[in-house]
Protein backbone atom coordinates (compact mmCIF):
# COMPACT_ATOMS: atom_id res chain seq x y z
CA UNK A 1 0.00 0.00 0.00
CA UNK A 2 0.81 3.61 -0.33
CA UNK A 3 3.58 4.28 1.86
CA UNK A 4 4.92 7.98 1.25
CA UNK A 5 7.49 9.04 4.04
CA UNK A 6 8.91 12.32 4.04
CA UNK A 7 12.20 12.12 4.61
CA UNK A 8 12.55 14.88 6.88
CA UNK A 9 16.18 15.32 7.91
CA UNK A 10 16.09 16.86 11.94
CA UNK A 11 12.61 17.06 12.65
CA UNK A 12 11.33 13.65 13.23
CA UNK A 13 8.89 11.80 10.67
CA UNK A 14 5.71 13.12 9.42
CA UNK A 15 3.54 10.55 7.93
CA UNK A 16 -0.74 9.32 8.77
CA UNK A 17 0.10 6.06 6.79
CA UNK A 18 2.85 4.61 8.53
CA UNK A 19 1.15 4.44 12.42
CA UNK A 20 3.80 4.29 15.18
CA UNK A 21 0.97 3.55 17.93
CA UNK A 22 -2.73 1.72 18.10
CA UNK A 23 -4.32 4.84 17.86
CA UNK A 24 -2.64 5.76 14.61
CA UNK A 25 -3.04 2.10 13.50
CA UNK A 26 -7.05 2.35 14.28
CA UNK A 27 -7.48 5.63 12.28
CA UNK A 28 -5.02 4.18 9.36
CA UNK A 29 -6.84 0.77 9.23
CA UNK A 30 -10.31 2.96 9.14
CA UNK A 31 -8.83 4.86 6.51
CA UNK A 32 -7.41 2.02 4.52
CA UNK A 33 -10.75 0.14 4.76
CA UNK A 34 -12.90 3.66 3.51
CA UNK A 35 -10.92 3.84 0.84
CA UNK A 36 -11.15 0.11 -0.35
CA UNK A 37 -14.80 0.40 -0.18
CA UNK A 38 -14.86 3.92 -1.99
CA UNK A 39 -12.88 2.88 -4.76
CA UNK A 40 -14.87 -0.72 -5.08
CA UNK A 41 -18.10 1.64 -5.18
CA UNK A 42 -16.35 4.24 -7.81
CA UNK A 43 -15.39 0.94 -9.64
CA UNK A 44 -19.13 -0.20 -10.04
CA UNK A 45 -20.41 3.31 -10.61
CA UNK A 46 -17.72 4.16 -13.63
CA UNK A 47 -18.82 0.41 -14.73
CA UNK A 48 -22.62 1.38 -14.81
CA UNK A 49 -21.82 4.38 -16.48
CA UNK A 50 -19.94 2.71 -19.44
CA UNK A 51 -22.25 -0.16 -20.05
CA UNK A 52 -25.11 2.13 -20.32
CA UNK A 53 -23.57 4.65 -22.53
CA UNK A 54 -22.15 1.72 -24.96
CA UNK A 55 -25.76 -0.18 -24.93
CA UNK A 56 -27.98 2.93 -25.64
CA UNK A 57 -31.68 2.50 -26.97
CA UNK A 58 -31.69 3.18 -30.74
CA UNK A 59 -35.22 4.45 -30.68
CA UNK A 60 -36.53 7.06 -27.90
CA UNK A 61 -39.11 5.19 -26.04
CA UNK A 62 -41.59 6.21 -23.74
CA UNK A 63 -40.32 5.83 -20.15
CA UNK A 64 -41.31 3.16 -18.15
CA UNK A 65 -39.46 1.90 -15.32
CA UNK A 66 -39.67 -2.12 -15.57
CA UNK A 67 -39.44 -4.35 -12.87
CA UNK A 68 -35.70 -5.18 -13.44
CA UNK A 69 -34.78 -1.42 -13.64
CA UNK A 70 -36.59 -0.75 -10.08
CA UNK A 71 -35.04 -3.93 -8.52
CA UNK A 72 -31.44 -1.81 -9.89
CA UNK A 73 -32.53 1.46 -8.05
CA UNK A 74 -33.64 0.30 -5.27
CA UNK A 75 -30.94 -2.18 -4.31
CA UNK A 76 -28.37 0.19 -5.31
CA UNK A 77 -29.90 3.14 -2.60
CA UNK A 78 -30.28 0.45 -0.05
CA UNK A 79 -26.63 -0.66 -0.79
CA UNK A 80 -25.25 2.94 -0.59
CA UNK A 81 -27.40 3.14 2.93
CA UNK A 82 -26.24 0.32 4.33
CA UNK A 83 -22.39 0.92 3.30
CA UNK A 84 -22.78 5.13 5.16
CA UNK A 85 -24.11 3.48 8.08
CA UNK A 86 -21.56 0.85 8.26
CA UNK A 87 -18.78 3.62 7.91
CA UNK A 88 -20.65 5.79 10.00
CA UNK A 89 -20.77 3.19 13.23
CA UNK A 90 -16.98 2.33 12.35
CA UNK A 91 -16.28 5.86 12.69
CA UNK A 92 -17.71 6.18 15.56
CA UNK A 93 -16.26 3.26 16.88
CA UNK A 94 -12.65 4.63 16.28
CA UNK A 95 -13.98 8.36 17.69
CA UNK A 96 -14.80 6.49 21.06
CA UNK A 97 -11.67 4.43 21.25
CA UNK A 98 -9.16 7.24 20.46
CA UNK A 99 -11.07 9.39 23.09
CA UNK A 100 -11.10 7.43 26.29
CA UNK A 101 -7.52 7.20 28.28
CA UNK A 102 -6.72 4.25 30.27
CA UNK A 103 -5.63 4.80 34.01
CA UNK A 104 -2.19 5.52 35.01
CA UNK A 105 -1.29 7.59 31.42
CA UNK A 106 1.97 9.73 31.48
CA UNK A 107 0.56 13.42 32.40
CA UNK A 108 1.65 16.46 29.82
CA UNK A 109 0.67 19.60 29.23
CA UNK A 110 1.00 21.78 26.03
CA UNK A 111 0.18 25.35 25.51
CA UNK A 112 0.07 26.90 21.85
CA UNK A 113 1.05 30.41 20.98
CA UNK A 114 1.77 31.94 18.23
CA UNK A 115 4.24 30.31 16.89
CA UNK A 116 5.62 27.73 19.08
CA UNK A 117 4.51 25.23 21.90
CA UNK A 118 4.87 25.28 25.57
CA UNK A 119 5.37 21.55 27.03
CA UNK A 120 5.05 21.08 30.74
CA UNK A 121 5.37 18.24 33.20
CA UNK A 122 3.28 18.75 36.18
CA UNK A 123 5.46 17.36 39.24
CA UNK A 124 4.90 16.00 42.76
CA UNK A 125 6.15 18.53 44.89
CA UNK A 126 5.12 21.45 42.17
CA UNK A 127 8.85 22.36 42.06
CA UNK A 128 9.40 18.96 40.24
CA UNK A 129 7.40 20.69 37.50
CA UNK A 130 9.29 20.86 34.20
CA UNK A 131 8.78 23.14 31.49
CA UNK A 132 10.42 23.21 28.16
CA UNK A 133 9.35 24.00 24.76
CA UNK A 134 8.84 22.43 21.07
CA UNK A 135 9.97 19.05 22.18
CA UNK A 136 7.86 16.42 23.96
CA UNK A 137 9.65 13.50 25.33
CA UNK A 138 7.17 10.30 25.65
CA UNK A 139 8.11 7.26 27.20
CA UNK A 140 7.59 3.88 24.59
CA UNK A 141 4.33 1.71 24.91
CA UNK A 142 3.09 3.71 27.76
CA UNK A 143 -0.20 6.04 27.21
CA UNK A 144 0.31 9.70 27.19
CA UNK A 145 -2.69 12.02 27.90
CA UNK A 146 -1.87 15.42 26.30
CA UNK A 147 -3.80 18.83 27.95
CA UNK A 148 -4.13 20.42 24.97
CA UNK A 149 -4.65 24.73 26.21
CA UNK A 150 -3.41 27.83 24.03
CA UNK A 151 -3.21 31.51 25.16
CA UNK A 152 -3.75 33.08 22.15
CA UNK A 153 -5.56 32.33 19.31
CA UNK A 154 -7.04 28.73 17.67
CA UNK A 155 -3.94 25.95 17.26
CA UNK A 156 -4.05 22.11 16.29
CA UNK A 157 -1.88 19.32 17.68
CA UNK A 158 -1.57 17.04 15.08
CA UNK A 159 1.38 14.10 15.43
CA UNK A 160 0.36 12.52 12.25
CA UNK A 161 2.16 9.13 13.43
CA UNK A 162 0.98 8.65 16.70
CA UNK A 163 -2.89 10.02 16.50
CA UNK A 164 -5.49 12.51 14.92
CA UNK A 165 -5.70 16.12 15.01
CA UNK A 166 -7.14 18.02 18.14
CA UNK A 167 -7.70 21.48 18.74
CA UNK A 168 -6.21 24.32 21.33
CA UNK A 169 -8.79 26.50 22.26
CA UNK A 170 -8.12 29.24 23.80
CA UNK A 171 -10.22 29.30 27.65
CA UNK A 172 -10.93 25.95 27.05
CA UNK A 173 -8.70 22.80 27.90
CA UNK A 174 -8.65 19.94 25.55
CA UNK A 175 -7.40 16.42 25.69
CA UNK A 176 -5.85 13.81 23.28
CA UNK A 177 -3.77 10.52 23.83
CA UNK A 178 -1.56 8.13 22.91
CA UNK A 179 0.86 5.67 22.55
CA UNK A 180 3.95 5.32 21.08
CA UNK A 181 4.56 1.68 20.13
CA UNK A 182 8.06 2.53 18.75
CA UNK A 183 11.33 4.62 19.30
CA UNK A 184 11.98 7.23 17.39
CA UNK A 185 11.16 11.09 16.53
CA UNK A 186 7.93 11.88 15.50
CA UNK A 187 7.14 15.57 14.18
CA UNK A 188 3.73 17.38 15.45
CA UNK A 189 2.41 20.46 13.31
CA UNK A 190 -0.12 23.19 14.21
CA UNK A 191 -2.75 22.11 11.98
CA UNK A 192 -5.21 24.87 12.47
CA UNK A 193 -4.21 28.52 11.02
CA UNK A 194 -3.34 30.61 13.13
CA UNK A 195 -1.57 33.34 11.80
CA UNK A 196 2.08 34.23 9.87
CA UNK A 197 4.41 31.30 10.97
CA UNK A 198 1.64 28.66 11.28
CA UNK A 199 3.59 26.71 9.05
CA UNK A 200 6.28 26.98 10.67
CA UNK A 201 5.09 25.51 13.73
CA UNK A 202 5.93 22.05 14.92
CA UNK A 203 7.17 19.69 17.69
CA UNK A 204 9.39 17.38 17.97
CA UNK A 205 7.88 14.15 20.01
CA UNK A 206 10.86 11.88 21.14
CA UNK A 207 9.64 8.42 22.16
CA UNK A 208 12.58 6.83 23.79
CA UNK A 209 12.67 3.43 26.64
CA UNK A 210 11.45 4.26 29.72
CA UNK A 211 14.95 4.55 31.65
CA UNK A 212 15.92 6.97 29.45
CA UNK A 213 12.84 9.01 29.65
CA UNK A 214 13.47 9.30 33.31
CA UNK A 215 16.53 10.41 33.03
CA UNK A 216 15.58 13.09 30.70
CA UNK A 217 12.99 13.95 32.92
CA UNK A 218 15.27 14.31 35.96
CA UNK A 219 17.67 16.09 33.91
CA UNK A 220 15.07 18.91 32.92
CA UNK A 221 14.08 19.37 36.57
CA UNK A 222 17.77 20.62 37.54
CA UNK A 223 18.04 24.75 37.30
CA UNK A 224 20.85 25.92 35.10
CA UNK A 225 24.32 26.11 37.00
CA UNK A 226 26.50 29.16 36.60
CA UNK A 227 28.94 28.28 34.47
CA UNK A 228 32.67 27.63 35.45
CA UNK A 229 33.89 28.91 32.24
CA UNK A 230 34.62 33.15 31.78
CA UNK A 231 33.90 33.52 28.53
CA UNK A 232 29.92 31.45 29.39
CA UNK A 233 29.76 33.71 32.37
CA UNK A 234 29.80 36.76 30.22
CA UNK A 235 27.21 35.41 28.01
CA UNK A 236 24.97 35.21 31.21
CA UNK A 237 25.99 38.82 32.18
CA UNK A 238 24.71 39.12 28.46
CA UNK A 239 21.78 37.40 28.54
CA UNK A 240 20.55 39.39 31.78
CA UNK A 241 21.25 42.71 30.65
CA UNK A 242 19.78 42.79 27.27
CA UNK A 243 16.56 42.09 25.61
CA UNK A 244 16.72 38.30 25.96
CA UNK A 245 15.82 38.66 29.73
CA UNK A 246 12.48 40.61 28.99
CA UNK A 247 11.01 37.63 27.88
CA UNK A 248 12.67 34.32 28.90
CA UNK A 249 13.44 31.96 31.67
CA UNK A 250 16.22 30.11 33.11
CA UNK A 251 15.68 28.83 35.87
CA UNK A 252 18.60 29.22 38.23
CA UNK A 253 19.07 33.05 37.04
CA UNK A 254 17.33 36.16 37.88
CA UNK A 255 15.34 35.71 34.42
CA UNK A 256 12.10 34.81 34.83
CA UNK A 257 9.53 36.24 31.92
CA UNK A 258 7.51 33.74 30.96
CA UNK A 259 6.73 35.41 27.31
CA UNK A 260 9.48 33.56 24.95
CA UNK A 261 10.28 29.86 25.73
CA UNK A 262 11.83 28.85 28.84
CA UNK A 263 15.71 28.22 27.64
CA UNK A 264 16.78 26.77 30.76
CA UNK A 265 17.60 23.36 28.98
CA UNK A 266 17.91 25.17 25.36
CA UNK A 267 21.20 22.84 24.49
CA UNK A 268 19.55 19.71 25.00
CA UNK A 269 16.82 20.55 22.32
CA UNK A 270 17.52 19.10 19.03
CA UNK A 271 15.62 22.30 17.07
CA UNK A 272 15.33 25.96 17.61
CA UNK A 273 12.40 28.07 16.93
CA UNK A 274 9.79 25.37 16.88
CA UNK A 275 11.11 22.55 14.29
CA UNK A 276 12.66 26.03 12.34
CA UNK A 277 16.30 25.09 12.42
CA UNK A 278 18.12 22.42 13.84
CA UNK A 279 19.66 23.53 16.94
CA UNK A 280 23.58 24.24 15.63
CA UNK A 281 25.60 27.44 17.22
CA UNK A 282 25.10 29.41 13.86
CA UNK A 283 21.76 28.86 13.62
CA UNK A 284 21.57 29.49 17.19
CA UNK A 285 23.39 33.02 16.26
CA UNK A 286 21.33 33.72 13.20
CA UNK A 287 18.41 33.47 15.07
CA UNK A 288 19.61 35.88 18.04
CA UNK A 289 20.31 37.95 15.63
CA UNK A 290 17.44 38.51 13.22
CA UNK A 291 15.12 36.19 13.70
CA UNK A 292 12.54 38.53 11.43
CA UNK A 293 14.44 36.91 8.27
CA UNK A 294 14.08 33.28 9.28
CA UNK A 295 10.48 33.84 10.62
CA UNK A 296 8.88 36.84 9.61
CA UNK A 297 5.96 38.17 12.12
CA UNK A 298 7.59 36.21 14.73
CA UNK A 299 7.40 37.81 18.23
CA UNK A 300 11.34 37.94 18.84
CA UNK A 301 12.42 40.85 17.79
CA UNK A 302 16.06 41.39 16.20
CA UNK A 303 18.82 41.51 18.51
CA UNK A 304 22.04 43.74 17.44
CA UNK A 305 24.50 42.63 19.55
CA UNK A 306 28.43 42.78 19.29
CA UNK A 307 30.54 40.26 18.07
CA UNK A 308 32.22 39.95 21.17
CA UNK A 309 28.57 39.72 23.22
CA UNK A 310 27.40 37.29 20.66
CA UNK A 311 30.58 35.14 21.02
CA UNK A 312 30.08 35.00 25.39
CA UNK A 313 25.97 34.97 24.56
CA UNK A 314 26.92 31.26 22.47
CA UNK A 315 29.38 29.91 24.56
CA UNK A 316 26.56 30.75 27.70
CA UNK A 317 23.11 29.01 25.58
CA UNK A 318 25.59 26.10 25.06
CA UNK A 319 25.82 25.14 28.47
CA UNK A 320 22.69 25.34 29.04
CA UNK A 321 22.48 21.21 28.87
CA UNK B 1 -16.39 43.41 -14.06
CA UNK B 2 -16.48 46.85 -12.38
CA UNK B 3 -17.47 45.74 -9.14
CA UNK B 4 -15.03 42.78 -9.20
CA UNK B 5 -12.24 45.72 -9.82
CA UNK B 6 -13.34 47.84 -7.29
CA UNK B 7 -13.89 44.90 -4.76
CA UNK B 8 -10.21 43.81 -5.81
CA UNK B 9 -8.99 47.42 -5.16
CA UNK B 10 -10.85 47.66 -1.62
CA UNK B 11 -9.09 44.34 -0.57
CA UNK B 12 -6.02 45.84 -0.39
CA UNK B 13 -3.77 44.83 2.87
CA UNK B 14 -1.62 47.25 5.15
CA UNK B 15 2.04 46.44 5.15
CA UNK B 16 3.71 44.57 8.58
CA UNK B 17 7.18 45.69 7.92
CA UNK B 18 8.80 42.82 10.25
CA UNK B 19 12.13 43.53 9.26
CA UNK B 20 13.05 47.46 9.28
CA UNK B 21 15.32 49.27 11.50
CA UNK B 22 13.80 51.49 13.52
CA UNK B 23 15.95 54.26 14.74
CA UNK B 24 15.77 55.74 18.32
CA UNK B 25 15.08 60.05 17.81
CA UNK B 26 17.96 62.17 17.84
CA UNK B 27 18.65 63.43 20.84
CA UNK B 28 17.41 66.64 21.98
CA UNK B 29 14.82 66.09 18.65
CA UNK B 30 11.90 67.60 20.96
CA UNK B 31 11.98 70.26 23.37
CA UNK B 32 10.63 70.05 26.49
CA UNK B 33 10.85 73.40 27.36
CA UNK B 34 10.05 77.09 25.29
CA UNK B 35 13.23 78.62 27.23
CA UNK B 36 15.80 77.65 24.87
CA UNK B 37 18.85 80.04 23.63
CA UNK B 38 19.14 80.54 19.92
CA UNK B 39 16.93 80.10 17.55
CA UNK B 40 14.03 77.64 17.89
CA UNK B 41 14.57 74.27 16.10
CA UNK B 42 11.77 72.70 15.01
CA UNK B 43 9.61 70.20 16.85
CA UNK B 44 8.24 68.05 14.00
CA UNK B 45 11.90 66.67 13.24
CA UNK B 46 11.14 62.84 13.17
CA UNK B 47 7.83 60.91 11.80
CA UNK B 48 6.47 58.25 14.18
CA UNK B 49 7.38 55.10 12.06
CA UNK B 50 4.34 53.24 12.81
CA UNK B 51 1.75 55.21 13.75
CA UNK B 52 -0.19 54.51 10.45
CA UNK B 53 0.17 51.20 10.91
CA UNK B 54 -2.82 48.94 12.66
CA UNK B 55 -0.65 46.15 13.19
CA UNK B 56 2.30 47.77 14.97
CA UNK B 57 -0.17 49.58 17.12
CA UNK B 58 -1.79 46.15 18.16
CA UNK B 59 1.58 44.81 18.55
CA UNK B 60 2.06 47.87 20.78
CA UNK B 61 -1.14 46.76 22.75
CA UNK B 62 0.82 43.03 23.01
CA UNK B 63 3.70 44.48 24.30
CA UNK B 64 2.18 46.62 26.77
CA UNK B 65 0.72 43.46 28.87
CA UNK B 66 3.24 41.45 28.21
CA UNK B 67 5.94 44.00 29.45
CA UNK B 68 3.99 44.67 33.03
CA UNK B 69 3.31 48.17 32.02
CA UNK B 70 -0.28 47.81 33.29
CA UNK B 71 1.22 47.31 36.61
CA UNK B 72 1.83 50.87 37.22
CA UNK B 73 -0.32 52.58 34.94
CA UNK B 74 -3.08 50.02 34.61
CA UNK B 75 -4.95 49.68 31.51
CA UNK B 76 -4.86 52.81 31.13
CA UNK B 77 -6.31 54.55 34.19
CA UNK B 78 -3.26 54.76 36.20
CA UNK B 79 -2.08 53.37 39.49
CA UNK B 80 1.34 53.28 41.10
CA UNK B 81 2.04 55.56 37.57
CA UNK B 82 0.30 58.04 36.12
CA UNK B 83 -3.03 57.72 33.94
CA UNK B 84 -2.45 57.22 30.49
CA UNK B 85 -5.59 57.65 28.13
CA UNK B 86 -6.18 61.21 29.79
CA UNK B 87 -4.98 64.20 27.96
CA UNK B 88 -2.31 65.10 30.10
CA UNK B 89 0.99 64.58 29.42
CA UNK B 90 3.69 65.24 32.07
CA UNK B 91 6.77 65.03 29.31
CA UNK B 92 4.68 65.63 26.38
CA UNK B 93 2.37 63.86 23.96
CA UNK B 94 4.86 63.83 20.70
CA UNK B 95 5.97 60.25 19.71
CA UNK B 96 9.43 61.20 20.18
CA UNK B 97 8.54 62.31 23.97
CA UNK B 98 6.99 59.33 24.19
CA UNK B 99 9.85 57.65 23.08
CA UNK B 100 11.96 59.07 25.42
CA UNK B 101 9.82 58.38 28.07
CA UNK B 102 9.86 54.48 28.10
CA UNK B 103 13.99 54.37 26.86
CA UNK B 104 15.49 56.58 29.05
CA UNK B 105 13.19 56.55 31.74
CA UNK B 106 11.42 59.94 33.86
CA UNK B 107 12.21 60.93 37.59
CA UNK B 108 9.82 59.73 40.26
CA UNK B 109 9.74 55.77 39.26
CA UNK B 110 9.25 55.13 35.68
CA UNK B 111 12.49 52.92 35.16
CA UNK B 112 14.55 53.21 31.57
CA UNK B 113 13.72 50.06 29.52
CA UNK B 114 16.08 51.78 26.71
CA UNK B 115 18.80 48.89 27.08
CA UNK B 116 16.67 45.87 27.60
CA UNK B 117 13.69 46.55 24.85
CA UNK B 118 14.51 47.24 21.12
CA UNK B 119 13.74 50.50 19.39
CA UNK B 120 10.77 48.83 17.24
CA UNK B 121 9.22 47.56 19.89
CA UNK B 122 9.71 50.72 21.93
CA UNK B 123 8.20 52.44 19.01
CA UNK B 124 5.18 49.44 18.90
CA UNK B 125 4.97 50.83 22.32
CA UNK B 126 4.55 54.46 22.21
CA UNK B 127 1.90 54.14 19.25
CA UNK B 128 -0.31 52.17 21.65
CA UNK B 129 0.76 54.29 24.50
CA UNK B 130 -0.57 57.25 22.26
CA UNK B 131 -3.98 55.49 20.92
CA UNK B 132 -5.28 54.94 24.54
CA UNK B 133 -5.72 59.34 24.35
CA UNK B 134 -7.22 58.92 20.97
CA UNK B 135 -3.47 60.58 19.23
CA UNK B 136 -3.45 57.34 16.55
CA UNK B 137 -5.60 57.12 13.11
CA UNK B 138 -9.20 55.80 14.53
CA UNK B 139 -8.93 53.28 11.90
CA UNK B 140 -5.33 52.35 12.99
CA UNK B 141 -6.24 52.33 16.94
CA UNK B 142 -7.03 48.45 18.08
CA UNK B 143 -10.79 47.97 18.54
CA UNK B 144 -11.14 45.12 21.09
CA UNK B 145 -9.40 43.24 23.42
CA UNK B 146 -8.50 39.30 23.26
CA UNK B 147 -9.07 39.45 26.93
CA UNK B 148 -12.06 40.23 29.16
CA UNK B 149 -12.84 44.08 28.49
CA UNK B 150 -12.18 46.19 31.45
CA UNK B 151 -13.24 49.48 28.97
CA UNK B 152 -13.86 50.45 25.77
CA UNK B 153 -11.52 49.72 22.54
CA UNK B 154 -8.85 52.05 22.01
CA UNK B 155 -10.68 52.65 18.70
CA UNK B 156 -13.77 54.51 20.81
CA UNK B 157 -11.28 56.99 22.47
CA UNK B 158 -12.21 60.17 22.45
CA UNK B 159 -9.45 62.30 20.32
CA UNK B 160 -7.71 64.43 23.46
CA UNK B 161 -6.28 67.52 22.84
CA UNK B 162 -3.07 67.14 24.72
CA UNK B 163 -2.44 69.35 27.30
CA UNK B 164 1.45 69.39 29.02
CA UNK B 165 1.44 69.36 32.40
CA UNK B 166 4.52 70.24 34.49
CA UNK B 167 5.04 67.07 37.11
CA UNK B 168 4.25 67.13 40.10
CA UNK B 169 6.21 68.30 43.34
CA UNK B 170 7.29 65.09 44.86
CA UNK B 171 5.40 65.13 48.18
CA UNK B 172 7.14 67.32 51.41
Amino acid sequence: MTRFVLALQWSGRHSALDPAGPQAARIDSLWQFLWIVSAVVLAAVVAALLYASLHRRRHAEPEQAGAGTRTVVIGAVGLTVVILLVFLGLNFGTGRALTIPPDGAVQVRITGKQWWWEVTYPGNPPSYQVTTANELHVPVGEPVVVELGSSDVIHSFWPPDLVGKRDLIPGETASIWFQADRAGEYRAQCAEYCGHQHAKMALLIVAESRDSFDRWLARQRDSARTPADSLARRGQEVFLASSCVMCHTIRGTPAGSRIGPDLTHLASRRTIAAGTLPNTRGHLAGWILDPQRIKPGSRMPANPLAAGDLEALLAYLETLQ
Amino acid sequence: MTALLAASAACERETRRFHDEAQPPAAGGVRLTALEPGPATSSRALRHPYEDNAWAVSEGKRLYSQFNCAGCHAHGGGGMGPPLMDALWRYGAEPENVFASIAGGRPNGMPAFGTKVGATQIWQLAAYVRSMSGLVPKDVAPGRTDHMQVKAGEQAAPEAVPRNAAPEPPAP
